[in-house]
């Protein structure tokens, strides 16, 4: 075999063996507390790939946001920055684009849906912007500043759902429902499968593209494995790299927010289902490959589809899903030290 | 007479108690050159077996509990990092999903899906005679529940603690410096495990205060980022313990400044942003106290490997 097809065929069964540890997880900590985990695991298939409908729009829909979010995630987490703040940069791009959306909803243009799109990538990326000016002028932790941003932003969209974003009538926190020319077409008759999908598998491939071919993607991989050998190097200016990559992973963030508002939700909401979070899961199983983020966010849209008609239909809390989430990280890490302790 | 300005002080005072538990817990684990970001995980968990063990066997039980589950989340953290030196943050922000899930399924597992109205026994204030009639500060400071009377000792013998024992002394070396604490005949990773399990401990009582001496309900999620409040804490503290109780006391203050603009009758001020105020002040904070030479040398040294 030779190393490209060596190199096509490594991250499938990198997926294979993950989704067959996660099967085992998953049946581990069933029978840990209790469930009967063969109705447990049947509904949950059911919810997952039971149905054309399931797949596409329970499975896949689930999967767009969790693919940007981890996209984002993986580039920060590349360039060494621990960004765990995905989640409130998905939300500063939901609120810009529904915010956007209001303004303009009376004049409908084809320009419109863009920009309403544009305003949830720029809001991501200020949003990560902060946390990245305060790392760079103030030397604050990006992890401790990321989390404290995702409150934040949770209780801005608090706010603007109750105020200046409420629909006419006051009565529910939400914001008013997009114009149908705001909403994102349908990407297969008759699913809730949204043309977002393209936009996570081009920017993928995009960004792997990018990370791999390119001077800037390199300058960015060597930011992350060293940066001082990167600044020694004399070549590399580690705060503008550092900078652009937490620029663009916010951006990213961003988009998967105004996706979300535009091709699913088509309102502002106060709750968030946490992408963003799961998001890191998605980003550290693939190993912080764009290609692979796409594999892990279609098993984690399938897990959470899944755990929710395992709530529904077998009366096991969604929160196990959670819990999978958290014991394949630590497996990963785990694993991880113990190959690198051999070498 | 009791005024807005005492209600507010009291409940700064009240407020801060559980993020000084935490932030004091983390001020060692720090010490030790770890940084704990699965506190989060810890308070949560400590809070859940908290309300558990309370509402069937007591109060007093309900805190040994809430130690009890702090300690073992935070022994998964110990292994990863110290014996398999894994990456900190990664791990601990695994342990915080792993615990965010964890009380998501156990607390719905004993209390069903719906969660009903839950009631635990709480402790009360215990008011001091004398003391507590101070004007300003004394209901503030002595009109509280036991648990914060017990930081009044906590605080002074943690300081004496660092700077005047052998022990304490052999937490900061392996802070500082882990090569020159081994040629002192100091073992670096059982002190650091030891300093990482006694965070674990007060988180989990963090987490047990905020449902038996507060809230007296648990809520899916309550810790609500206070884990990673009490880190900023630690630096705004300067890794000491008095300043990590000065630290605590103003986001406390923060947090309840949402009761006295209530009591004053500002309303048409939206309530989440007094909600968002303590994560702001987190940003502002940090911003003005971190980079300067105060911390651990050695502080979470362990680069991150994947990818």
């Amino acid at each position: 075999m030779n190393a490209s097809a060596r190199r096509l065929t490594a991250p499938l069964l990198r997926l294979a063996v993950l989704v067959a540890v996660t099967l085992v997880v998953l049946v581990a900590l069933l029978v840990a507390s209790g469930f009967d985990a063969s109705t447990a695991l049947q509904a949950m298939a059911r919810g997952a790939f039971g149905s054309w409908y399931a797949i596409t729009s329970a499975t896949l829909v689930r999967a767009v946001p969790l693919a940007l979010t981890g996209l984002a995630v993986a580039i920060a987490f590349r360039a060494g920055l621990l960004n765990i703040g995905a989640e409130g940069q998905l939300l500063a791009g939901a609120a810009a684009a529904t915010a956007t959306a209001s303004l303009f909803g009376a004049t409908p243009s084809a320009l419109l849906l863009p920009l309403v799109l544009l305003a949830g990538v720029a809001s991501g990326a200020c949003w990560a912007g902060i946390a990245s000016w305060l790392r760079q002028r103030f030397g604050v932790l990006e992890v401790i500043s990321t989390i404290m941003l995702n409150f934040v932003a949770l209780y801005v969209v608090g706010w603007l759902v109750r105020g200046p974003l409420q629909e006419p009538s006051k009565f529910y926190p939400q914001s008013m429902p997009l114009a149908k020319t705001l909403q994102l077409p349908a990407l297969l008759e008759g699913t809730r499968l949204h043309v977002g999908a393209l936009f996570a598998v081009t920017l993928a491939g995009a960004a792997w593209w990018w990370l791999r071919e390119t001077a800037g993607g390199f300058r960015l991989r060597a930011v992350g494995m060293n940066p001082s050998a990167a600044a020694t190097s004399g070549r590399i200016d580690v705060a503008r790299v550092s900078m652009y990559a937490f620029l663009a992973s916010g951006a990213l963030a961003g988009l998967a927010g105004a996706v979300e508002v535009t091709g699913v939700t088509y309102a502002l909401y106060d709750h968030s289902p946490g992408y963003g979070y799961t998001a890191i899961a998605v980003a550290l199983l693939a190993r912080l490959n764009p290609i692979g983020v796409l594999g892990t966010a279609v098993l984690f849209g399938a897990l959470q589809a899944g755990g929710n008609a395992m709530q529904r239909d077998a009366g096991v809390p969604v929160a196990l899903v959670n819990m999978v989430e958290a014991v394949l990280i630590l497996l990963v890490i785990a694993g991880d030290r113990w190959r690198g302790s051999a070498r | 007479m009791i005024t807005p300005l005492d209600d507010f002080l009291e409940a700064a005072v009240r407020t801060a108690t559980p993020l000084a538990l935490a932030a004091l817990g983390e001020c060692v684990t720090e010490r030790g050159g770890v940084i704990n970001i699965g506190l989060e995980g810890a308070i949560v968990c400590g809070a859940l077996a908290a309300t558990i063990v309370a509402g069937t066997v007591g109060v007093a039980a309900g805190f040994a509990a809430g130690a009890a589950a702090g300690l073992l989340i935070t022994l998964i953290f110990a292994i990863f990092t110290v014996y398999l030196r894994a990456d900190q943050i990664i791990t601990g922000t695994a342990i915080t999903l792993l615990s965010l899930g964890l009380t998501g399924l156990v607390y719905k597992s004993f209390y069903g899906t719906t969660g009903v109205g839950l009631t635990i026994p709480t402790i009360g204030a215990v008011e001091i005679p004398l003391l507590s009639r101070i004007p300003v500060i004394g209901r503030a400071l002595f009109a509280q529940p036991v648990i914060t009377y017990a930081l009044y000792v906590l605080v002074p013998l943690m300081a004496w603690w660092f700077m005047r024992t052998h022990s304490g002394l052999a937490l900061r070396a392996v802070g500082e410096s882990p090569d020159a604490a081994v040629a002192a005949g100091v073992r670096p990773r059982r002190v650091q495990a030891l300093a990482v399990l006694f965070g674990g401990v007060m988180a989990g009582l963090a987490g047990s205060t905020l449902v038996l001496a507060q809230s007296g309900t648990f809520v899916e999620n309550m810790s609500a980022g206070k884990g990673f409040i009490a880190i900023a804490i630690v630096v705004l503290g300067r890794w000491t313990p008095f300043g990590v109780a000065g630290a605590a006391l103003l986001f406390g203050g923060a947090s309840a400044l949402q009761y006295l603009f209530q009591s004053l009758g500002w309303n048409e001020v939206p309530y989440q942003l007094f909600l968002a105020l303590p994560y702001v002040l987190t940003l502002v904070v940090l911003a003005r106290a971190s980079g300067r030479a105060a911390a651990p040398a050695a502080l979470a040294r362990r680069k991150l490997t994947l990818g």
